[in-house]
């Protein structure tokens, strides 16, 4: 991975019709990364990834891969692969000839084509089924045929649509170790949106979360997990006690509380369920709902503050509906936040 | 047996009966060996199975009848696939409007829509007998052609035409690699109905012929007012079996019903 940018996203604005779907983007990404564009539907992220692909008309801004821009290179000419969210395979083809489209579009013949073929299908693993049509294939092969379909043609960037989403559990991981062999072997750089953080956290060198045509965050797993800037980030990453900060104070609903002995300086304070304490501290609350879910319990109570999730071990004595107890909210384990709202 | 449990049976019976029954009357009487159109028949021979074969006018007819079905079957297609994928692929101003407006002739009587050609674009325009049949074989046509090709483009998803184009392919490109090899049941599927339909035209194409240009349906009327003898019945059977031939041959290997 070299530290120059590979693809860049200049003040990318794109738009259907009058309706702006995502303003002003910037985005530097190296060679070989492996980028996620994570974000709820809407936020702009299948768009910002047709507009890579050509697929979209820029309004205004810049698209540059490898030291050109193409912009208004059309998506033909553009060297990007794209795994559709529902593979796109041709129907009336076979899994060889629906691999060897693209080769054969640039001119492809004989031999060449013929073991570019076979290889691209044998990487994924589906030499057996060459002559099947993808009607007789499973969604989790012709995802792979799709796969193979973009590889052989060696993109400068591999774009992938929800590539997870579609798969049951045992499928997901399969197809997670792939998309990563495929990446460390091929060194390819890869970009897929999904809405799932798990996913993103799972497979992504960086991940880009976007909000309403913005980016709201960029960083590194860790970062993104433990390190959100702002109230959506910690919303969408799991963590369920999120207050703004006022004057240094945490704003509740039962007024401005004092945490800390020093003023507060972000402008929210985070917490995951399971950075509460439970059962002491200065604060308290009545157990209004209780789930199990085998390695720990979560509680849901109704305090002063408002309602607050707590999250404790399994091993931990259990609480029953409206019991009384004390917990905490302690700073120093809290994520700041930089934006609220 | 009651007479309520009798009386699904017995309705059924009759409307096969008027489905049916003169399709085969017409087939006993072709058949007959006997002078005139007659049933039941007399006797039995081929005698007006092969006089249909040496009657000139019906020849001429025939051709023309076959030149207008092939020919404006084909133009309707020409006109009306391109028509399909933009109602279809496209979100258009007043699509449903032009949806209506192509299916239109299917609506409208077809002695009104040989009268309007007639009178305002044949003759105001000296439009030659064959290129008006022509037109308005297409234009009868054209609705069949958009609807069966249409249902079988909004069956087909339209992601694997940018799939084709991220693989290298132009845009018309993918229309002719990826579209057309899957729309291929639905486009012969609509050349078969149109053919047919054209094919038994018979109130337009009745309007439009003249002197010396006629279709084969207009030409079997003509030919009845002047001989009565069986031939028409045993041209009428040999076209039913034609037709009743393609519409299996289309089910058999195309699935034809899919698309009608």
């Amino acid at each position: 991975m070299s530290d120059a940018t590979y693809l860049a996203l200049q003040k990318l604005t794109l738009a259907y019709g009058d309706s702006v779907a995502v303003a002003d983007l910037d985005l530097d990404i190296k060679k070989s990364e492996l980028i996620a564009l994570l974000g709820p539907s809407g936020c702009g992220k299948t768009t910002t990834m047709r507009a890579i692909a050509g697929l979209l008309p820029v309004k205004s801004g810049h698209v540059r891969l490898d030291g050109a821009d193409i912009t208004r290179v059309p998506a033909n000419k553009r060297a990007v692969g794209l795994v559709f969210q529902s593979y796109a395979l041709f129907p009336h083809l076979s899994v060889y000839e629906n691999v060897a489209f693209g080769l054969k579009l640039k001119g492809m013949r004989g031999a060449e084509l013929d073991a570019r073929v076979q290889s691209g299908i044998k990487s994924v693993g589906l030499s057996s089924f060459a002559n099947r049509k993808p009607a007789e294939l499973s969604g989790g092969q012709q995802q792979r045929v799709a796969l193979a379909r973009s590889m052989v043609m060696e993109p400068k960037v591999l774009l992938l649509d929800e590539p997870l989403s579609n798969l049951d559990a045992r499928l997901r991981l399969e197809m997670r170790t792939e998309l990563q062999r495929v990446q460390k072997e091929t060194g390819v750089t890869m970009i897929f949106v999904t809405h799932d953080q798990a996913e993103a956290l799972a497979l992504a060198d960086r991940i880009v979360v976007m909000k309403s045509g913005k980016i709201e965050q960029i960083g590194s797993p860790e970062d993104i997990y433990s390190r959100p800037v702002s109230s959506f980030v910690a919303d969408f990453v799991g963590f369920e006690n999120i207050f703004p900060l006022e004057q240094g104070k945490l704003k509740t609903s039962g007024g401005l509380i004092d945490l800390s002995s020093q003023a507060l300086s972000a402008a929210g304070l985070a917490w995951r369920p399971r950075m509460v304490t439970l059962g002491s501290g200065p604060f308290r609350g009545t157990v209004r709902g209780t789930s199990f879910a085998g390695d720990s319990r979560e509680y849901l109570l109704d305090t002063p503050l408002g309602p607050i999730k707590a999250e404790v071990e399994a091993s931990q004595p259990a609480h029953a509906l409206g019991a009384d107890l004390s917990f905490d909210l302690p700073a120093e384990k809290a994520a700041p936040l930089s934006r609220f709202a | 047996m009651t007479a309520r449990s009798l009386f699904i049976p017995v309705t059924l019976f009759i409307v096969l009966a008027f489905l049916i029954g003169p399709f085969l009357i017409i087939v006993a009487a072709s058949f007959s060996a006997g002078e005139t159109l007659n049933f039941p028949p007399q006797g039995f021979s081929f005698r007006w199975i092969l006089k249909v074969f040496t009657v000139e006018s019906f020849q001429a007819s025939f051709a023309m009848s076959l030149f207008l079905a092939i020919g404006g079957t084909a133009a309707a297609l020409v006109l009306g696939i391109p028509a399909s994928y933009a109602l279809s692929r496209y979100k258009l101003p007043g699509a449903e409007i032009v949806r209506t407006i192509v299916s239109a002739p299917i609506i409208v009587p077809g002695i009104i829509v040989g009268l309007a050609l007639l009178r305002y674009i044949v003759v105001p325009f000296q439009v030659g007998i064959t290129p008006a049949l022509f037109l308005a074989h297409t234009a009868l046509v054209l609705p069949y052609a958009v609807r069966v090709v249409s249902a079988s483009l909004d069956n087909l998803r339209s992601d694997i035409e940018e799939a084709a184009v991220l693989l290298g392919s132009s845009r018309l490109g993918a229309f002719f690699r990826v579209v057309m090899p899957n729309i291929r049941g639905g486009i012969l599927s609509a050349f078969i109905l149109g053919f047919v339909t054209s094919f038994n035209q018979v109130p337009v194409s009745l309007f439009l012929s003249g002197p010396g240009v006629r279709t084969l349906p207009v030409d079997m009327i003509a030919y009845m007012e002047i001989v009565f003898d069986p031939s028409v019945a045993a041209l009428s059977s040999l076209l039913a079996f034609l037709s009743i031939g393609i519409v299996f041959a289309a089910e058999r290997f195309l699935g034809f019903s899919r698309y009608v």
